[in-house]
């Protein structure tokens, strides 16, 4: 945005224009109490030159992927990012187009949006996908919504306890004065049990929530807990990880009835957690339903192909009341990057990404429950590309601190999340990080407690 | 189906009352007056049976390419059917908005709502004016 000058001759004019003859007068209608009555708590203004070092000196005490090596997930992923995304993404065509719906001057960014819902579709097995929502954890709230908008069900949403902590925040905040009842299946063995959830689904379950593979990496039977879910007429919405489909099966071949992702894996940087890419993709049943944009493909009257937002009654504009959703945009340029993404890789590369990071946590987990202090938590269920590791010291912070100082960010701390888990971490491995790094990784976190100088990447 | 016997609600729902079993059953639909109005449509919502309805209330919708619009249930009662082959045959009701173009039959448990209903000669009227 353009910088707006405020000096106090401006403030004099707009007040004289207005008609008033003070700031004070002008909050005259704010009640005292509510007003802040003080400067904003900023530092003084600088000059360009100061401001740049500044900001540099600032920057500089970032700790990225760029950095050091980057063993964190947890919901954000250090995945590679080829070259030709940032080109074709940033051309301005697309990268400065505002509201590219019309489609009398958006063909372009329609079909590019068509196109990412048909390889949303391909890979999750589902019928339809919208044009995107924002991330991963409000997606799945919206699918939620939908779910709870559809047919006549109940009203209880039964949330398995190994979906992503902060997801299940926001399915809190989301519901929290509507009168929907939330129940959280516990999943202690880092998996869930199928005959808790079965315990935990009855006539009034509207929908069940899993996640695979879950928070802590493990794979659930989705296709087991969804066959359990659809005897009680429940909706089966899978959290997803798109990366994950090159190797496992889609959650449309497992039974989900709505897939919801965060899709930032497919061509976005981790970026301080977001602006990220919600997926969302669901069966045919749900269509008058879906919330935010659905690109459909069209003639033109001289019977030439074209693209459309179709469907567009669904959504708020045209009904406030009866829509599922408010959202009425989408990420488009993160959705292209997942489009250009998925076209540069094809299934094949796909896989082959799967592949390695499973392959290579596989060997970190193998590797670093070879250090004297840790130890593996959630063995013998099959894991994607994170893992759980049991600091047997209980010196999570201090390890990871260590780690750092040596060139790693080795994990992220479980005891925010779960007060059980104060000697846990989660560990990811994606297809960026080498054997050297993870040998080294292993080297310094078994250096940790004897003191003995680490190994730096 | 002869429209000259039949009801008519300020909404351009259809009414045909008949007894059965000592019970009043509306059989309700929309008039050709408004589909026309509504001209493309793509959807249809039908109301659930054994549903509680009451007049001047939504109880089903349907759609155009350019609108939604509510259909409102001219009495009150139970929903005893729906007529489940219309949605998929919406083209239909251009032709046949009164015989095969029911949506519902509801078993009136208040006929007080049936007085606020206009005879085919009012219903037209009001569509003239409407323009």
């Amino acid at each position: 945005m353009s910088y707006l000058y405020n000096t106090p001759d401006d403030q004099a004019a707009m007040l004289t224009s207005i008609g008033v003859d003070s700031i004070e007068e002008l909050f005259g209608t704010i009640p005292e109490d509510l007003r802040l009555k003080r400067d904003l708590n900023l530092p003084p203004q600088m000059g360009e030159l100061e401001l740049t070092q500044h900001l540099s000196a600032l920057a500089a005490k970032n700790a990225s992927p760029a950095t050091h090596a980057c063993f964190l997930g947890g919901g954000s992923y250090d995945h590679f990012v080829p070259a030709a995304v940032d080109a074709l993404a940033s051309r301005g065509e697309f990268y400065t187009s505002y509201t590219p719906y019309q489609p009398e001057v958006s063909q372009g960014n329609l079909q590019a949006m068509f196109e990412y819902q048909t390889l949303i579709c391909d890979l999750t097995g589902m019928d339809l996908s919208n044009a995107s929502l924002y991330d991963g954890g409000s997606a799945l709230a919206e699918a939620v919504i939908m779910a709870l908008n559809t047919g006549k069900r109940g009203e209880k949403v039964v949330v398995l306890g190994s979906v992503h902590p902060e997801y299940r925040q926001i399915l809190q905040t989301y519901f929290i004065d509507l009168g929907i009842e939330i129940i959280e299946v516990a999943c202690p063995d880092g998996i869930a049990d199928l005959a808790q959830v079965e315990a935990s689904i009855d006539a009034s379950t509207n929908c069940v929530v899993v996640q695979s593979p879950n928070f802590f990496g493990g794979v659930e039977d989705v296709a087991a807990i969804a066959e359990i879910a659809h005897k009680s007429d429940a909706v089966v919405i899978q959290s997803f990880d798109p990366i994950s489909l090159g190797l496992l099966k889609r959650p449309g071949d497992l039974g989900a009835d709505i897939a919801v992702a965060e899709g930032h894996s497919l061509g976005s940087p981790m970026q301080y957690g977001g602006p990220y890419l919600g997926i969302m993709a669901c069966n045919d049943q749900f269509v008058r339903r879906l919330p935010g944009r659905i690109v459909g493909q069209t003639e033109d009257r001289r019977g030439k192909r074209c693209w459309v937002l179709t469907l567009q009654t669904r959504e708020q504009h045209i009904r406030r009341e009866k829509a599922t959703s408010n959202i009425c945009t989408n990420q488009g340029l993160f959705a292209l990057r997942a489009s250009i993404y998925l076209s540069l890789l094809g299934p094949g590369g796909l896989k082959q990404a799967a592949t390695l990071c499973t392959q290579k946590a596989h060997y970190a987990q193998q590797k670093l429950t070879e250090v004297d202090r840790l130890e593996t938590v959630f063995g013998g269920s099959p894991f994607f590309k994170e893992f759980v590791l049991r600091d047997t010291q209980g010196n999570v912070d201090g390890l990871l601190a260590e780690a750092r100082e040596a060139g790693f960010l080795g994990g992220v701390p479980l005891g925010q999340f779960f007060p059980e888990m104060e000697d846990c971490f989660l560990v990811c491995v994606t297809e960026k990080r080498t054997k050297t790094e993870i040998d080294a990784l292993t080297r310094t976190f078994s250096l940790c407690h004897t003191g003995g100088s680490t190994i730096h990447a | 189906m002869s429209t000259d016997n039949l009801l008519f609600a300020k909404t351009h729902e259809w009414v045909k009352v008949e007894e059965s079993d000592g019970a009043k059953i509306a059989t309700v639909g929309i008039s050709s007056h408004a589909i026309e109005a509504l001209n493309d449509l793509v959807y249809l919502e039908l109301p659930e049976v054994g549903k509680e309805v009451t007049a001047g209330e939504s109880f089903g919708e349907i759609e155009s390419v350019k609108a939604v619009s509510d259909i409102y249930a001219p009495v009150t009662g139970e929903v005893l059917e729906a007529n489940t082959a219309l949605p998929d045959n919406l083209d239909s009701l251009h032709e046949d908005a009164y015989d095969n173009g029911w949506i519902a039959k509801i078993k009136i448990s208040d006929d007080s709502a049936l007085s606020d209903l206009m005879d085919k000669a009012a219903y037209d009227k009001m569509c003239e004016e409407e323009g």
